[in-house]
């Protein structure tokens, strides 16, 4: 990847994931919401090496925007051949129960905003027959829980979507990469006690660096997520449904 | 609540934390107190906040600007010198000062005004910096620099974190040639020895630092071998500059807590004297790359653990020349004496370069720093007799390195105590801040001078 758009740039994840990047020399075009903040994340990614960056300060919620965002994305780096899509929201598991919209919420930001998005990218991708689509998903995507299934459900349709995606451009040597992470100590978990299965952001990126170097399908970083989440899935649903989980 | 330690291990104290994430973002409302932490490689308590909130800066670790022609780098303040290294080193340029690890943030350095080896050519880390942002907590952001807000500038630099959290700095960076050092390493037999040498030494070479055998006495106390080198110059004979020089991993690890038989007289008594008498009693040129040279001891990973569970107690001071030699010698015999063997210790000059930290802990003189094992009463008995000695000599105790030093010899090691009081953020405090500065004791330092410094009380020492 030498030319990667980043949605969702200032996300803890996808700023480790900028830095490899900007320190390997490649080009990049960020997107966040926060001016500030993005304009931090731009100047440090200049600063450690980027051969070019640009930036835009969008709210990815706005499905309209999409189509004007690639476009530019395009012409400011003189094309494209990666995309890391990183914007997301944890939401309230709690709140959603009690409000469809802010379930809606949910569902719209990790959802229906990336698909939105993938659907141009993957377009422009296939007309290309090039390019490395990731995306971060999660673990929470692989079973639903009671503790964070709004989530998790955001999450497992993005999972299915992408599955779909990468069948249809695999003859097109367009790549689809679905990062799942665990736990990752970032502000979006900072309210949740830490325990070992905490990563940090900085090892999440690696593994999705590699990952997308890699041209891998699906990866759980870091990769003891395999084995866990194997057990979570192969546990049956009559026993699952009474745990605490 | 969570326990956090220093680099020392002692104390361990109870306290909240938040991370920093935007510089642009104000300071969280809090009750108690707040200060700010990089990567907590002070030794005592002058990093921690008992009972209130540290401000971590891990967060803060974005480069703003960096310019190759010129060295300038702007950055924020939970940045590591590690980082800004290797940033800068491939593209030619190097720390204008650094301390002996590299595991320290920018803000740190500010707060601590650190030295390095070069202290009698370049004086310390805040000479510069040249411009910061200063938030504090009513909400102001000031930025500071020798002709800005000049007194905030002097109050922050070495002003320990308590004036406000600097959210970003601005560093000038020296050029190198490439990233190597010529470095020579001379024996000396005793103190005057290491006097003799250090001086001639300073004129010729830009780095110098020596390690010193205490456990050495009579006619051989303060022996040791003097390290003294310069950057090498550039294109040096068939040195390849390959990729793979300019960065230096991690080595070892301390895996667990060392058990305490590990380290006694005996063991310390025979590394001793095996590292000195390596040498044959000989100089020794050679060529090395700049990270062992300024940072062996960040080879080793979380060192701090061979000291156990107890941790040990950092004593670093510094005294003018006119008192060095005597004050040095009682320093030395005390605690070969003592019985409790500080396992590193090191003895540098400084020059006469001043600070513009009105705190700042380097000046004229020469510095001995040693560590010793925290074996309760005993240990901190010895402590107190090196600050009794410091202060007769007209010294002064390094905070970044303490753990205990009393309000009056704070007082007296920093004269400019008052000047920096009123700048002290409100809402910032530390345990080593309480600690010299007990609200209910309105000292009157004529009174105190020249009183012995009293036993710790116990209560300090049940603190773990």
């Amino acid at each position: 990847m030498k030319k990667v758009l980043v949605l969702g740039a200032t996300s803890a994840i996808a700023q480790a994931t900028v830095r490899l990047l900007a320190a390997r020399g490649a080009s990049l075009y960020l997107t966040g919401r926060n001016a500030a903040n993005l304009e931090a994340v731009t100047k440090d990614a200049a600063t450690r090496g980027s051969a070019k960056v640009e930036s835009q300060v969008v709210d990815l919620n706005d499905f309209n925007s999409h189509e004007g965002l690639v476009e530019a994305a395009y012409t400011a780096l003189g094309g494209l051949d990666g995309v890391v899509l990183a914007h997301g929201v944890l939401g309230d598991q709690a709140e959603a129960q009690r409000s469809w919209e802010a379930t809606e919420a949910v569902l719209r930001t990790n959802f229906l905003s990336a698909v939105s998005l993938l659907t141009v990218l993957a377009n422009r991708f296939e007309a290309q027959k090039a390019g490395t689509l990731v995306v971060i998903s999660s673990v929470a995507g692989d079973r639903g829980r009671q503790s964070n299934y709004v989530y998790g459900a955001s999450k497992g349709a993005l999972n299915v979507f992408l599955q779909g995606l990468r069948n249809r451009l695999a003859k097109s040597n367009v790549a689809v990469v679905t990062v799942k992470p665990g736990f990752v100590d970032t502000p979006m978990t900072a309210h949740l006690p830490k325990n070992k299965l905490f990563a940090s952001p900085e090892k999440v990126a690696r593994g999705l660096l590699s990952a997308a170097d890699a041209r891998k399908n699906e990866v759980y970083v870091p990769g003891i997520w395999a084995i866990i989440m194997l057990i979570i899935r192969t546990i049956p649903e009559t026993v699952f449904k009474r745990m605490k989980l | 609540m969570k326990a956090w330690e220093s680099w020392g291990r002692y104390p361990q104290v109870e306290q909240q934390a938040h991370t920093l994430v935007w510089r642009t973002d104000g300071l969280p409302s809090k009750d108690g107190s707040v200060l700010p932490h990089g990567l907590g490689r002070s030794y005592g308590d002058s990093c921690l906040n008992a009972g209130g909130t540290l401000l971590l800066t891990s967060g803060l670790d974005r480069f703003i600007a960096f310019d190759p022609a010129t060295g300038v780098v702007r950055c924020e303040a939970g940045v590591s010198l590690d980082t800004i290294l290797r940033l800068a080193a491939p593209r030619g340029w190097f720390l204008p000062v650094t301390p002996g690890t590299k595991f320290v943030t920018v803000g740190g350095a500010i707060a601590n005004d650190v030295h390095g080896k070069n202290h009698h050519r370049g004086g310390t880390f805040g000479r510069f910096v040249r411009r910061f942002e200063l938030l504090r907590s009513d909400g102001s952001r000031r930025v500071c620099a020798p002709d800005e807000n000049p007194d905030w500038y002097g109050a922050t630099i070495g002003g320990l974190g308590l004036t406000g959290l600097v959210t970003w700095a601005e560093v000038q960076l020296k050029p190198i040639s490439n990233p190597y050092v010529l470095q020579e390493t001379v024996p000396f037999g005793n103190l005057d020895g290491f006097l003799e040498v250090a001086r001639a030494s300073e004129k010729d070479y830009e780095f110098t630092m020596a390690w010193v055998d205490c456990l050495a006495r009579g006619k051989k106390l303060g022996r040791g071998l003097l390290y003294r080198g310069n950057f090498a110059p550039p294109q040096f004979d068939g040195l390849p500059l390959a990729k793979s020089h300019l960065s230096h991993g991690v080595g070892l690890a301390v895996p667990m807590d060392m058990p305490a038989f590990c380290l006694n007289r005996l063991s310390v008594s025979a590394f001793n004297w095996l590292y000195y008498h390596r040498q044959n009693g000989k100089p020794k040129q050679r060529l090395t790359h700049y990270d062992p040279f300024f940072y062996p001891l960040d080879a080793i990973y979380a060192w701090n653990r061979i000291y156990g569970r107890r941790g040990f107690l950092q004593f670093q001071c510094v005294v003018p020349y006119s008192t060095a030699r005597d004050a040095l010698k009682e320093i030395l015999e005390r605690s070969s004496r003592g019985g409790l063997p500080s396992f590193l210790s090191v003895l540098k000059t400084f020059g006469d370069i001043p600070s513009p930290g009105w705190l700042s802990f380097p000046r004229e003189g020469v510095t001995l720093a040693m560590d010793f094992a925290n074996r309760g009463e005993k240990t901190w008995k010895l402590v107190e007799d090196l600050d009794r000695l410091t202060r007769q000599a007209g010294g002064a105790v390094y905070p970044a390195k303490d753990a205990r030093m009393s309000p009056e010899n704070f007082a007296a090691y920093f004269p400019q105590r008052e000047r920096f009081m009123p700048y002290v953020d409100p809402s910032f405090s530390s345990s080593f801040w309480r600690r010299v500065n007990p609200v209910s004791l309105p000292f009157s330092l004529a009174a105190e001078r020249g009183a012995s410094a009293a036993p710790p009380p116990q209560s300090l020492l049940a603190i773990r």
